[in-house]
């Protein structure tokens, strides 16, 4: 095993770690990462094969709202560091890539809590008007993203292959359980900081209305988005306080952009 | 030394402007690029609102001179963010255009700054998510996949090339479109019309918070089982479904069965399933009618029965008297946290 090949492993999987939350270039997703592990430790057609069958599995993997997928990054990284550096099967690797996808699930709901205090630390920054500050707070979650895969696959590479099986094993399920099941929830938080933020006596009956339309499970975000745009333009439109004084001019001249602004955007 | 001589440049394209502050093609084109990078801080706090602020900081050094100017925007757009990643980027067009009329001397105010943001979030979540990650990315990747299993090499090459053309040409034609359009609204400002859009603004806002605290927040309270009623043989209440089995009996005893018993006997079964009822065999407690109905009664059922959401809703509303309260956020994840692995430790997720 080349030194070399290491080093380029480490940095597929850091490129994996940053992309898992990036989600651009999707260098998270097993067909590119298993892919590039394959190619750099010179086994390109057992990474594309291992990148293919991980890719089928992890097809319906998508973070939606702040619901969070298996982790595809580490499953990626960890079952073609197996196949490609340590000569695990194809099969066998499939198999070991489902707990690393919940290992690295429970590692980015970490990250991704810590990365709360560093939400604060850019708040300092940006009371004192530092842009350099604010930019380094953001890149450097970044940069700990890539880590959390970076780290995992040195280790996996450095210790036997059964040993990482026995550590995964001696995860309790509790522990487990008990994050994924605070992930679901713990968006609250945030939702709670927003409506602090916007409420007012006279806004709080939609937000009510939002919610009891929320359970037609029928109704898809976008539909209900035109509901909401809709709603606010009516009211906009015939709420007293804007056709009290005033004059019409104004307001003709006012309801073409609203209709814009929000239109465009429902 | 380049960037000097750009700022020079622009600087005397500025004086002739009559002053005018302009966010140019090539501040857009930085921000199309930063805004890749939108995710790069998600937190649970405020979740990717370092993204927004790092994406919009070239209009910033544009816009803005003094320390003050500075940081009041750095904190405006250090708020609660989270949409689809490339969705956000017609919501930065819009906020350009809005800070660009602030900057000029324009009525924008940080309610209406705010107030834009989260009242396109959710709908651009809505829009995003099913067609990039649930229809673009399985589709290109299954074929990718397919490609792949055989060794070749093309599958990822196509996937990266594809996906990413994509993406990138989505995220620049949609920040111009939202700059452009946001542009045209702020041109004719009047002051009641800013006071509308605010208002309108968050309205929406608040409605699009009523449905995604029940959409995207899951408590799944259904381990918590409080009992198990029989509510009579699957017969007595559904007998088309008895005679369904009945007749497929039949079949392999060589007689066959009709397509109207196959078509009663499944929309039978379907009414039972959508009833609530599960199918369970009690040979031990009914020797004779053994096939009997349950309805299961959870924690969640109940909850579900008084009101969909009723949970997460609860939740929401304890940490907002929190937050009022100057409970650390901090605080609160780290709690929330420990009530779920108390709870999976208990036994009740």
């Amino acid at each position: 095993m080349e030194i070399i090949s290491v080093i380029l492993v480490l940095v597929v999987a850091f490129f994996a770690g940053m992309e898992s939350v990036l989600d651009q270039w999707q260098f998270h997703q097993p067909i590119l990462n298993c892919t590039m592990i394959g190619i750099v430790t010179g086994h390109p057609v057992e990474g594309v094969i291992l990148g293919g069958t991980l890719q089928l599995i992890a097809l319906g993997w998508m973070n939606i709202g702040a619901a969070m997928a298996p982790d595809a990054a580490l499953a990626g990284v960890a079952s073609s560091i197996f196949v490609c550096m340590k000569g695990m099967a194809v099969e066998e690797a499939v198999a070991v890539a489902i707990p690393m996808a919940v290992a690295g699930l429970a590692l980015t709901i970490f990250v991704r809590t810590i990365t709360v205090g560093i939400a604060h630390a850019a708040d300092a920054a940006a009371e004192k008007g530092s842009v350099g500050g604010v930019e380094w707070c953001h890149i450097g979650a970044l940069m700990i993203q890539g880590l959390r895969v970076a780290i995992p696959a040195g280790v996996i590479i450095a210790i036997p292959a059964q040993a990482v099986q026995a550590a995964l094993d001696a995860i309790p399920t509790w522990l487990t359980t008990g994050l994924s099941t605070a992930g679901g929830f713990i968006v609250v938080v945030g939702y709670a900081m927003v409506i602090n933020m916007m409420a007012s006596p006279k806004v709080w009956p939609f937000f009510f209305l939002g919610f009891a339309l929320a359970s037609l499970s029928e109704l898809g975000l976008v539909a209900l988005g035109i509901i909401g745009v809709v709603i606010a333009l009516v009211y906009v439109e015939l709420s007293p306080e804007f056709n009290g004084g005033g004059g019409g001019a104004a307001q003709a001249a006012g309801v073409d952009p609203v209709d814009a602004i929000l239109n465009d955007y429902e | 030394m380049a960037d000097e001589i750009q700022k020079e440049v622009e600087t005397s394209i500025e004086a002739e402007g009559k002053g005018r502050k302009t966010i140019d093609l090539r501040d857009r084109h930085k921000i199309w690029w930063r805004a890749q990078f939108l995710l790069a801080s998600f937190n649970y706090e405020r979740m990717q609102n370092m993204g927004v602020a790092y994406s919009l900081i070239p209009a910033m050094r544009k816009l803005y001179d003094t320390k003050e100017e500075i940081s009041a925007f750095l904190k405006r757009h250090l708020e609660f963010f989270n949409t689809h990643p490339y969705c956000a980027a017609p919501i930065f067009g819009v906020e350009l255009a809005l800070e660009e009329n602030r900057a000029n001397g324009g009525e924008v105010d940080d309610a209406a700054i705010q107030g834009v943001k989260i009242g396109m979030i959710g709908p651009l979540a809505g829009v995003g998510d099913p067609i990039f990650w649930g229809t673009l990315r399985p589709v290109l990747g299954a074929f990718a996949a397919s490609l792949a299993l055989t060794g070749n090499i093309l599958g990822p090459i196509l996937f990266f090339v594809l996906w990413n053309i994509i993406r990138m040409v989505f995220i620049w034609y949609t920040l111009e479109f939202g700059y452009q359009q946001g542009a045209s609204i702020t041109q004719n400002l009047t002051g009641g019309l800013l006071q509308k859009i605010t208002l309108g603004a968050s309205i929406l806002g608040m409605f699009i918070m009523g449905v995604l605290i029940p959409r995207w927040t899951s408590i799944d309270m259904s381990t918590v089982v409080f009992s198990k009623a029989d509510m009579g043989a699957v017969g007595d209440k559904f007998p088309d479904a008895i005679a369904m089995i009945e007749s497929l009996n039949g079949i392999v005893n060589g007689e066959p069965m009709g397509l109207d018993v196959f078509h009663n006997g499944v929309q039978s079964l379907q009414g039972a399933v959508s009833g609530g009822f599960s199918i369970m065999n009690d040979a031990a407690n009914y020797p004779d009618d053994p096939w009997r109905l349950l309805t299961t009664t959870s924690l969640q059922s109940v909850l579900d029965q008084l009101l969909p959401g009723l949970l997460p809703l609860i939740l929401t509303f304890f940490c907002i008297w929190l937050l009022k309260r100057h409970v650390n956020p901090i605080a609160i994840i780290v709690g929330l946290f420990a009530v779920g692995i108390i709870g999976a430790l208990i036994g009740i997720f």
